[in-house]
């Protein structure tokens, strides 16, 4: 019991300094999953969107795929990525393994299945309440999701969150295509993993109380704009 | 002129039911057609056939526009449960205005003009989907109206609305018939029936069971179905 108060002093006392190297950290972890975030929503909301109102052979097969990849283990993205980036690999040339960039490609492909799959849902249910009315002021397929879309924007809000919440907690990928390079590709989630087995438990915790505060944060700020938006909007 | 419509032996059968039987009938400009009949005679299905959200299972449905594009411009449809867009009234009809390929200049004041004509320009800038169950079928029927369609198709537009507010849509559709458009509305309200309509369709189990003038179906019914219906019993019993 006691080194965990010792371990909860350090932490506290280490945010509350403003200790660059944790802010760095922070930093680093924030613009990598944000940006995941950023990419996976501009994919998976039409993505989503044109599974939901198109009527296509396989669809019923594609969407079991897009619900099971939901799923995907992070570690397993991470190899992937690692081995299309590898200097053998495919995409070996661009020289961006072990950087920034590559962890954002592998974040957004492991998000991407989640937010495609929640805004397939939520599509689909729109569209049964809206498919006549549409239909009858004559909307094609096509744009008739895009309306949807723009329409329920506030409910994919929770499909972008959970997305956010998926990327900012997996260690994975992240460390297999980042490296966990000090002041590098170092993340909270990979020196969380790393300072627990090295023993430096309060720096890995005041980490984790950080992650768990901005997770908590921007879902809070999410509910409120949706809160706002319902009472705005009906 | 996309009227008159012709139907031929019209069937639509859904999950080994029958909703419309083998039925005919031409449907000319002019009066006002009120389809009448009991819940699940098939009234809402057989609108959506005319319209174009169903396809029939056999049968004709043919429109004297052969265009199918020009067709569905020139008719639109109000449903019992208006389904509005999360965005200003305003913005609701311009965005039918906008499927239409209405050019985006004249859009605003087309907008504005049905909603006048609804008596909502009031409330152009508040979110639909806040209105009132009545301002919101009087702007579905704005919505309809800026298209200015020669067949308005209305499935029971007041079904879920209280007296005072089917008053205000009975006297928007009432405005619309006088505009010249033609007015094609599925009630089970004989009295609704009485005040808007010209002529009765009287469907019964999926047949066309009745067809004539208003006053004739009301005063002598040709069909017992009919003459039940009208005497507000269930036909049933």
């Amino acid at each position: 019991m006691n080194a965990i108060w010792e371990a909860a002093r350090g932490a506290l006392g280490l945010i509350a300094s403003g200790d660059p190297t944790l802010g760095a950290i922070v930093l680093l972890s924030l613009e990598v999953s944000l940006s995941a975030v950023v990419f996976a929503t501009l994919l998976g909301l039409p993505l989503g969107a044109a599974i939901a109102v198109g009527r296509f052979p396989g669809r019923r097969a594609v969407v079991v795929l897009l619900n099971a990849l939901m799923g995907l283990p992070p570690v397993v993205v991470g190899l992937f990525v690692y081995l299309l980036l590898s200097r053998a690999g495919p995409l070996g040339s661009f020289g961006i393994l072990f950087t920034p960039p590559a962890m954002v490609i592998a974040q957004t492909i492991l998000i991407l299945p989640i937010i495609a799959a929640l805004c397939r849902q939520a599509v689909e249910d729109a569209w049964i309440e809206y498919e006549e009315q549409l239909r009858s002021l004559g909307a094609r397929a096509g744009g008739a999701a895009l309306t949807l879309v723009w329409d329920i924007r506030f409910s994919l809000l929770t499909a972008v969150l959970a997305g956010l919440g998926r990327a900012s907690a997996e260690v994975g990928a992240v460390m297999i295509v980042g490296g966990n390079i000090d002041g590098v590709t170092r993340v909270m989630t990979t020196t969380i993993a790393l300072e627990t087995s090295k023993g430096d438990l309060p720096l890995a915790l005041s980490l984790g109380l950080v992650l768990i505060a901005l997770v908590v944060a921007l879902n809070a700020a999410a509910h409120l704009v949706k809160d706002a938006a319902l009472r705005r909007y009906g | 002129m996309i009227l008159p419509l012709r139907i031929e032996n019209l069937t639509y059968v859904a999950g080994g039911r029958t909703i419309v039987d083998r039925l005919s009938v031409a449907i000319e400009a002019g009066p006002s057609t009120i389809i009448l009949g009991a819940n699940g005679a098939g009234k809402s299905v057989l609108m959506r056939l005319m319209h174009g959200l169903l396809a029939p299972s056999s049968g004709e449905i043919a429109w004297s526009e052969r265009d199918p594009e020009r067709r569905r411009r020139r008719q639109a449809m109000v449903f019992q449960r208006p389904v509005l867009l999360r965005r200003s009234a305003l913005a609701n009809v311009a965005y039918a205005l906008k499927l239409a390929r209405v050019p985006r200049a004249e859009r605003e004041r087309l907008a504005a003009e049905a909603l006048e004509s609804v008596g909502l320009m009031h409330l152009a800038h508040r979110p639909a989907r806040v209105l009132s169950g009545g301002e919101q079928q009087r702007l579905a029927l704005a919505r309809a109206w800026a298209l200015h369609p020669e067949v308005l198709f209305l499935d029971e537009p007041t079904a879920n609305l209280d007296p005072s507010a089917t008053r205000e849509i009975e006297r928007v559709i009432q405005a619309f018939d006088a505009a010249g458009t033609k007015i094609i509305m599925a009630t089970h309200n004989l009295g609704q029936a009485r005040r808007l309509g010209d002529e009765v369709l009287f469907l019964h189990q999926g047949r066309l069971a009745e067809h004539g003038p208003v006053d004739r179906f009301f005063s002598q019914s040709a069909s017992a179905e009919a003459a039940a219906f009208v005497r507000g019993e269930l036909p049933w019993n």
